[in-house]
């Protein structure tokens, strides 16, 4: 199922659902790098607040899309990593190093807007 | 007592129904959502582990029960019949991973789980049976 991509003023906004497939999350990295120069976006918010585990896979595509997206000139934010889910990753040795993250939506809109005007 | 749960690994989509079962089960048992969060996400890496390496395989879920304590845990029985791995013992290490930057291997599952116990022979196959019991 392919995952929607919103957008609000200059940032791109995809929510995740509880279950995602591999393929499903690759897709989704394609798309919001593609999309992000298409649209003129600054800013990027993947909201995985459903997601339930995230494994070494799921780890390593977030990591990567917040990379590319950086490469591409703008800020990505995941948020909403549940507690439960942030300790299962510690434990197995995950650490989104590099990557911005945020309580919520709102915060990580909070973050990119503080960053847009730091650039400005 | 319940019968063990069978998924047969293959594909992402294989990945994703053997960890909600596992999931189910695990509320099933009142595991806490933490603890149901650490079997999903073993059960996640297992079965990535065998589509990366062994192409096909499955994974099994077994309810158990400890004699003395008669606490109840979940037994996750990780099999294929792919190329096995050639070094256990390096394959334990972290940082180690023949298959590139994918899976953070077998560390990680280990630190999830109470008890973790590989067989692995070379060109036959690898089981591998990880433990969570209730607390």
């Amino acid at each position: 199922m392919e995952i929607p991509i919103l957008k609000q003023s200059s940032v791109l906004i995809a929510t995740l659902q509880a279950a995602v497939p591999d393929l499903d999350l690759l897709r989704l990295r394609t798309a919001l790098v593609q999309e992000v120069v298409r649209s003129r976006s600054r800013g990027v918010i993947v909201d995985v607040t459903a997601i339930d585990v995230m494994d070494s896979f799921g780890s390593h595509i977030l990591q990567d899309l917040a990379h590319m997206i950086r490469l591409r000139g703008a800020e990505t934010v995941i948020v909403g990593i549940q507690p439960e889910v942030a300790f299962a990753m510690v434990q197995l040795g995950l650490r989104l190093e590099n990557v911005a993250t945020a309580l919520d939506l709102e915060e990580g809109m909070a973050y990119l807007n503080r960053k847009f005007r730091s650039l400005a | 007592m319940q019968d063990d749960i069978q998924v047969l690994i293959q594909t992402d989509q294989d990945i994703v129904t053997a960890r909600q079962k596992g999931r189910s089960l695990a509320a099933a048992l009142n595991f806490s959502s933490g603890e149901a969060t650490l079997i999903a996400t073993a059960i996640s890496e297992l079965a990535r582990n065998i589509v990366a390496y062994a192409k096909k395989g499955e994974i099994l879920l077994k309810v158990i029960i400890n004699g003395g304590s008669a606490r109840h845990g979940i037994q996750v029985v990780a099999r294929d019949d792919g190329p096995g791995i050639a070094d256990v013992d390096q394959a334990l290490r972290d940082g180690f991973s023949t298959s590139g930057s994918l899976g953070i291997g077998l560390p990680g599952v280990r630190r999830l789980v109470d008890e973790f116990h590989i067989d692995s022979v070379e060109n036959r196959g690898t089981v591998i049976t990880v433990t969570k019991w209730k607390t």
